[in-house]
């Protein structure tokens, strides 16, 4: 097993595609670098944070973008923005099988502030046009940082959602809760709490993603092709399916209870036991009825 | 932040290579973009985080040239305060990438 | 600008829209048209509740009311900072209204959103930021997120960040920076009829901002850095 959450984007986007296939548009030579931080005393990343490009993926055309956690956060600027928008507007044209976002990312890079914002906003616009153009939209999420903010809402904009067990998907991390509403409200220290709140087993339980994964390269990979062919469109019945379930699973917490008992209630036996199971163990738990929230199976 | 321009005379070019980045620009860590240079010698640009160690890069990088000996480099630096330690690293695994030899 | 002033304004007394708490919705008849409303009051924070609630009248208007317009009135102070909004998956919620009101558009409802008073952060970005375009009252406030804040997440000095929140149209919250970067499309006058009746009138529904940015010269990058990747 090769830790997924260890590698750096471009590790990590080298054990996806099919080995040497990635060819990258507007690589780190041509210095296609963001024109706001120098005056704010922080050195730029010659792509930005984000590797983007075309490759193969079990043979067929994909095309890929791989955030860079460790640059800013993940955080998506101007430039950052563009790559992408300019990546999903690009398989309009020359429509790829699929278009794949290893996604790490604190949402709007606040260096870049309304930039930033703006450009989130256009990544989701692309998105949902890719979708609705019927090619596949995949993320895949698990890096350290997790993927919250803007990027954690455009991110479930996709067809496909791969977390691992240790990932993160949400709006906001602990400590902005915690800082906003004290530590009552979200003890930010409390790993056990963040994860059971906000991580990959959670969000396959509930039914917020669509397989799950153990925190390998390989593992991402095999789940990356099967999602080549798991378009969902959008349609007005998908929606309001997905608007009944959505608000059924609120109305059984209207308590503010825990996790655990979220999971009860949802029909996971064994809440108790559930931080304690691997990927594989975890998985056939799922309720039926939860599955109707993301696609069936893994 | 500051920006350092560094040049060392001497050394012998490589075989050809395509431009080669290696690292990260995270907290104590860099990024490091090398480039086939027309010119001799050996040319280091840098951008870092950390103000006021121009005579610490001077030393690393003067150190790095003598080591691997190679000119007709031209090297792009983008630091976030990594340690001297961590920025020799990154060289030496440029180094390594653009003459074909896995780490 | 209060939600009434606003209403009264663009429909006089043609209109059923009616506060929930902090949820707007109805309709409005304008010029010989029914338009559906949707929206918050309050500078609320968005929560599941309010983003399904949001969602469901946008579905509801497409079911039962094919091609009608849509106009979103947008007064936000972001998404809810709650434990219970994100274990029951506020980024999912947003997501699916964003994704409604594209669904919307691609049924060819019209979808105009106003920024009537405040729009922050995630809050903005699954509302007005996901209708066709977007306009602005002059003195609504949007931003990304308040300075302090700013400032303990960035660790860059809280005065650094006022000073730039004067000065850098990437930081400054004025709407006027918004229309000047693309991502708002005009500022309404005291015609507030007048906005409505030209933003009707436009149906262009492709994502124009990066194009109206560089046009503008407020954000430069972003068109040049897509058309570089369309042509690599």
């Amino acid at each position: 097993m090769h830790s997924f959450a260890e590698m750096s984007a471009r590790e990590r986007l080298a054990a996806l595609v099919d080995a040497g296939s990635f060819h990258e548009w507007l690589p780190p030579s041509e210095r296609v670098t963001s024109p706001h931080l120098a005056q704010l005393g922080v050195p730029a990343a010659f792509d930005d944070g984000v590797a983007i490009g075309r490759a193969t993926l079990a043979g067929r055309a994909v095309f890929v973008a791989a955030q860079e956690g460790g640059f800013m956060g993940g955080g998506v600027g101007e430039v950052h923005g563009a790559k992408l928008v300019g990546l999903l507007r690009r398989a309009l044209r020359d429509r790829p099988d699929a278009v794949l976002v290893l996604a790490e990312s604190g949402g709007v890079r606040l260096h870049e502030a309304n930039a930033g914002l703006i450009a989130v906003s256009e990544v989701m616009r692309a998105l949902l046009d890719v979708r609705a153009a019927g090619i596949a939209t995949v993320m895949l999420i698990g890096g350290a940082n997790g993927c919250f903010g803007g990027m954690g809402i455009v991110a479930r904009c996709a067809d496909t959602v791969v977390m691992s067990d240790i990932a993160r998907h949400a709006m906001s991390g602990p400590e902005v809760i915690e800082s906003a509403h004290g530590a009552g409200e979200f003890d930010s220290r409390d790993r056990a709490l963040v994860w059971r709140t906000t991580g990959g087993k959670h969000r396959w339980l509930c039914g917020d993603c669509d397989v799950l994964v153990d925190d390998d390269a390989a593992a991402f990979r095999d789940a990356a092709i099967a999602a080549l062919d798991a378009q969902r469109p959008l349609t007005l019945e998908a929606l309001q399916q997905e608007s009944a379930l959505l608000q059924a699973r609120a109305d059984l917490d209207d308590d503010n209870a825990d996790a655990f008992v979220l999971w009860s209630r949802l029909g996971v036996p064994d809440a108790r036991a559930v931080p304690d199971l691997d990927a594989d163990a975890l998985r056939p738990l799922r309720p039926a009825a939860v599955a109707a929230l993301a696609r069936g199976g893994a | 932040m500051e920006t350092l321009h560094f040049a060392f005379d001497g050394g012998t070019a490589p075989a050809p290579f395509a431009p080669t980045l290696v690292g990260v620009v995270a907290s104590g860590n860099l990024e490091v973009l090398v480039e086939p240079s027309p010119d001799t010698g050996c040319r280091i640009d840098v951008d870092t985080s950390a103000r006021g160690f121009g005579a610490v890069w001077e030393a690393v990088l003067r150190d790095f040239h003598e080591r691997h000996g190679i000119a007709g480099l031209s090297i792009a630096i983008h630091d976030m305060g990594a340690t001297p330690a961590v920025v020799s690293l990154r060289l030496d695994q440029v180094i390594a990438a653009i003459q074909g030899v896995t780490p | 600008m209060d939600w009434r002033t606003v209403v009264t304004r663009l429909f006089g007394a043609c209109h059923a829209i009616a506060a929930d708490g902090e949820f707007l919705g109805g309709m409005a008849v304008f010029e010989g048209t029914a338009l559906a409303v949707v929206g918050t009051t309050n500078h609320a924070a968005v929560g599941v509740d309010l983003a399904l609630r949001q969602a469901r009248a946008v579905l509801a208007t497409i079911a039962e009311h094919p091609g009608r317009p849509l106009l979103l009135l947008v007064d936000t102070q972001g998404q809810a900072l709650r434990r219970r909004d994100e274990l029951l998956g506020i980024h999912r919620a947003m997501a699916h209204l964003g994704c409604c009101l594209d669904l919307a558009r691609r049924r060819g409802h019209p979808v105009v959103g106003l920024v009537y008073d405040q729009a922050l952060s995630g809050g903005f970005i699954t509302s007005g930021l996901m209708a066709d375009v977007c306009h602005a009252l002059p003195e609504a406030e949007i931003r990304v997120m308040r300075v302090p804040a700013m400032a303990r997440v960035t660790k860059l000095p809280e005065d650094l960040l006022e000073s730039l929140s004067r000065t850098n149209p990437v930081f400054a919250p004025g709407v006027a920076n918004y229309v000047a970067m693309g991502g708002v499309r005009s500022l309404w006058g005291d015609d507030l009829a007048a906005g409505l009746r030209a933003a009707l009138a436009d149906r262009d529904t492709a994502d124009r901002r990066a194009e109206e940015g560089a046009r503008r010269g407020g954000r430069r990058a972003a068109a040049d850095v897509i058309r570089r990747v369309l042509e690599a």
